[in-house]
Order: C-alpha cells, then sequence, then structure tokens
C-alpha cells in the first residue's frame, strides 16, 4: 500500500500535466488578468492626480488585481476539472482503490497552488518588466507568493467545493460572474478613503476581496504594512480552512465506498 | 418578401428563446447593471481629477459607455445563440428551408436589435431612477440611442459572420475577445484628451472612441464629432455586414 505522500505526489502531478495540456486553463489566467492591467492601467492613469492617491504609478497600484483575478480562474479550473472527474466517472474508480480523501484532496488542490504559483511569478515579471519595484524589496516578493499561493489554495478549495456539491462543470462555470461581482465591488480601481459614493465605499469595506487587494498592494507600494499583512493573511486562512472544511465534508459522499 | 418571412421567422424564434430562458435572460440584463454600478459607483471620485469636465456627472458619463458596452455585448451574445443553433443542427436545417437565406442573417440581427433595446430601456430606467443627470434634449438623446443602436448591429454582424464561418460554440471567444478590446480600448474612464502615452494612441484611432465621445456630448446636450462618430458607426456596420454574407456563403458551401 501507498503512502500518503506517494498518493499526494501523484494526483498533484495528473493535475499539472492535465492542465498543462490544456492550453486555454492556462494561457487564459495568464493572458487575460494582463490584459486587463494593461487596459485599466492605460485608462485609469489620471486617478494619479487624485490628492490622497497612494502612487504615482497606476500600474503598481494595479497589479494587485491579476493576483486576485488568477486566483478566481484557480477556483474555475479547480471545479472544472474535478467535475470532470465526476462526470466522466473517474473518482467513482478511484473510489474503489484504497486512496485517502486526504490525498486526494491534497493531491487535486496541488496542481491547482502550483499554477497559481507560476500566474503569480508571471504577473511578478509582467510589473517588473513595467518597471515596478516593490516596495517590500526581495523579502516582501517571497511574502508575496507565499501569499498567492495560498490564495490559490483557499479559492481553489471554493472550486472543489463547488464542484463535489454539485458535480457539473457548468455549475461550476456559473460561479464566476458571482466572483467577478466581489472583484469589481471591491477597492480594485481606486483605494477604499477616496471613493466617493458612501454606499460602494461601505460595500467595498465590507468585501473580504479589498482586503486581499490591499494586503498584495501595500507589498507593492507602501512597504511593510502589518495591519493590510494581518488582514490579508487572516482573511485567506479563514477562506481556507472554511473551504476545505466543506470541501472534507462534501467528499466521503461523492467517494462513496 | 420571402426575405422578411424567414427574417421574422429567425427572430421570433430567438426571441422567444431569450425571453423563456432565465439564464439567458437574467445575464443579459444584470451586466449592464453591475458595470454601470461598478463605474458609476466606485469611480465617480474621478470628477475630480484636474482637466475632467463633464457638466452631467460621473454617472452620465458612465452610462454612456455601459450602454455602448451592453449594445455591442448584445450583438456578441446574439452570435452565441446562432453558434449554439449551428451545435444543434438547426442552422443547417434552416438553410435548407430558406427560400432567401439572407433572411437568416436579417432574423439574427432583429433579434439582437430587440434584445438590446429592453436591456437599454432597462439601464435607462435604472439610471435615471439613481438621480442620473442628462443635458441632451428630444434630439440628442434619441441620438444617443441610434448610434448605440449601430454599434449593437454591428457587433451583431460581426459575431454572426464568426458563428457562420466556425460553427462551433468554441468560438465564443473569437467573437467576445476583439469587441471587448474594442471597447475598452476607448476612452472608458475618462475622456480621450485626460489618456496619456499607448492607451492615448490607441483610443485616437479607435472608431469607438469616436462613438462614445458623441455620445456623452449628445448626453451633455452639446453635440460634437456627431458626423464622424455616425459614419464610423454606420461603416462598422456596413462592413460586418460584408463579413456576415461572406459567412453565410461559407456555412452554405460547408453543407
Amino acid at each position: 500500500m501507498s503512502n500518503l505522500p506517494d498518493e499526494v505526489y501523484a494526483l498533484a502531478r495528473r493535475s499539472v500535466v492535465r492542465t498543462s495540456r490544456m492550453p486555454a486553463q492556462w494561457i487564459a489566467p495568464l493572458i487575460f488578468p494582463t490584459m486587463l492591467l494593461a487596459v485599466n492601467s492605460g485608462g485609469l492613469k489620471a486617478v494619479t492626480h487624485l490628492p490622497g492617491f497612494p502612487t504615482t504609478s497606476y500600474v503598481a497600484f494595479a497589479l494587485a488585481v491579476p493576483f486576485i483575478q488568477g486566483a478566481l480562474f484557480a477556483t474555475m479550473n479547480a471545479g472544472t476539472e474535478l467535475a470532470r472527474d465526476i462526470q466522466t466517472g473517474f473518482l467513482n474508480r478511484l473510489a474503489l482503490t484504497p486512496l485517502r480523501s486526504a490525498a486526494l484532496l491534497a493531491g487535486h488542490l496541488g496542481g491547482v497552488v502550483a499554477l497559481g504559483f507560476v500566474q503569480a511569478c508571471f504577473y511578478l515579471a509582467v510589473g517588473l518588466v513595467v518597471g515596478v519595484r516593490p516596495a517590500a524589496g526581495v523579502a516582501g516578493v517571497v511574502v508575496l507568493l507565499v501569499f498567492a499561493a495560498l490564495i490559490a489554495l483557499a479559492f481553489g478549495a471554493l472550486g472543489t467545493w463547488a464542484a463535489l456539491r454539485t458535480g457539473s462543470g457548468e455549475s461550476v462555470q456559473s460561479l464566476f460572474p458571482v466572483f467577478f461581482v466581489f472583484l469589481f465591488l471591491s477597492s480594485m480601481a481606486i483605494p477604499r478613503n477616496l471613493i466617493q459614493q458612501t454606499w460602494f465605499r461601505d460595500v467595498a469595506t465590507a468585501n473580504p476581496v479589498s482586503y486581499l487587494l490591499e494586503c498584495v498592494r501595500s507589498l507593492i507600494i507602501t512597504g511593510w504594512n502589518g495591519e493590510a499583512l494581518g488582514l490579508g493573511f487572516g482573511i485567506v486562512f479563514a477562506m481556507g480552512v472554511a473551504a476545505l472544511a466543506l470541501s472534507a465534508h462534501a467528499l466521503p459522499r461523492r467517494l462513496a465506498r | 418578401m420571402r426575405v422578411l418571412s424567414v427574417a421574422g421567422g429567425v427572430a421570433w424564434r430567438s426571441l422567444h428563446n431569450v425571453f423563456t430562458n432565465p439564464s439567458l435572460l437574467i445575464p443579459q440584463l444584470a451586466f449592464p447593471l453591475f458595470f454601470f454600478t461598478a463605474f458609476a459607483g466606485g469611480l465617480s471620485g474621478i470628477r475630480n481629477v484636474p482637466g475632467f469636465d463633464y457638466p452631467p456627472g460621473y454617472t452620465a458619463f458612465q452610462f454612456v459607455f455601459v450602454l455602448c458596452q451592453s449594445a455591442a455585448f448584445g450583438g456578441v451574445f446574439t452570435g452565441f445563440g446562432i453558434a449554439r443553433d449551428f451545435e444543434t443542427g438547426f442552422v443547417r436545417r434552416l438553410l435548407l428551408a430558406a427560400r432567401k437565406r439572407t433572411g437568416i442573417i436579417l432574423g439574427y440581427g432583429i433579434a439582437a436589435l430587440v434584445r438590446w433595446l429592453v436591456t437599454a430601456t432597462f439601464l435607462t430606467a435604472v439610471a435615471f431612477a439613481v438621480g442620473m443627470n442628462v443635458g441632451g434634449g428630444g434630439v440628442d438623446l434619441p441620438a444617443l440611442y441610434l448610434l448605440a443602436a449601430l454599434v449593437n448591429i454591428a457587433a451583431g454582424l460581426w459575431a454572426c459572420g464568426v458563428a457562420m464561418r466556425l460553427r462551433t460554440m468554441q468560438a465564443f471567444p473569437v467573437m467576445q475577445m476583439p469587441v471587448f478590446l474594442a471597447l475598452f480600448f476607448a476612452p472608458v474612464y475618462v475622456p480621450l484628451h485626460l489618456l496619456t502615452g499607448w492607451i492615448h494612441a490607441v483610443a485616437y484611432v479607435n472608431p469607438l472612441t469616436r462613438v462614445l465621445e458623441a455620445g456623452r456630448s449628445f448626453a451633455a446636450g452639446s453635440p460634437t464629432e456627431v458626423g464622424v462618430a455616425f459614419a464610423a458607426a454606420a461603416g462598422l456596420a456596413v462592413l460586418f455586414t460584408l463579413w456576415a454574407l461572406r459567412g453565410l456563403r461559407s456555412a452554405e458551401a460547408a453543407g
């Protein structure tokens, strides 16, 4: 009987290989957020002239967005892949093996985190090429990459839970607009203190995505900001734990032995 | 007459599908509203940017963009429906049955326009309900909607041409991405004169920039660039009519 690390490795490798063989699954998460970054940083450059705007470079300000957008793609990919495994009967065949449930979750999410890490490196490289220099330095970049991996894990676990609950790729895909609403109703385009519509500022303040963005942004623009880092890591940790617990709860029903 | 009867049948079927299927109808109404909320609400501070001067306010400024965006995507969504009809075999049966096949394109075009008119009515009602100010009068505002309708027709014909050539739902990104880029490479958040660098150069030659600038001038009640904007929108509609007709020939040849 194989041990847990071997099982996790085999499933994570399968997840990574499968994603790498489907260009649409990894090209879109790289290109689409980068394109939106280019469009928004060009169109909203004038916003940096607003009194109180934290930087003179809108690209530096907006660079946080692809990290979160990439995580949304991770959610969709993780959920859609698992739903396909359910629909094609792969999960049922796994149920006939002595594979542990924990290994299935960890292996599946391992692939998602690997893709999330590659995405984060790509966005960071794009930022560096266009002249963004993270204020928190090299150590900040390391923290940023760890944070990006955690975001991919938390959002990937959410997608996994959706797939386990519904067993349908289409249902998982239908979550995308919901996540997109969360992204747009946050401090994505402008700092919260500069949002003039009170109701929108309140929504952005209540929206956890704002704090994820501000955590990434703090490392790029302001340097080490304990409050922003604490809130960002706290939220992503809470999200991850909740999503993993929900997935772990839903898995035995799908993996009926 | 034969063209009109084919067009009427195709349009009725397409509209019946949309208006009896919540999964098609709700996104069509919700997405423009969502973009309007996110842009007009979240970015209203832009009106304080030095050099930004638009008397009706930022809500009206963004309303014009979202109206044009809903028009363009209304056309693209109709293209999605055509691709779906190809995959289910409906268009192939239609090609066999229709005496005048150009009526098929006309029918999908009418459906796209009616779909968008419903969205535009809903969006306009919401915009006025939240206190949008407009300076335009009895001629300016209809001109704004006419301009957006031309954008809807052009985008619908573009998507129709793609669907007729590729005949698969996998063509969705090919229909959607160029329209998305054309829209967002225009002055979305600030007027053209406040854009700088490469985005200004791209926006300057983008025909949709003229449409947006003229549309915003209609909403402000001081029309500018009207002739250029209508020429650009009508030119796109004519160009994509030819594109869609050639696509129809391609679908006919494929059998």
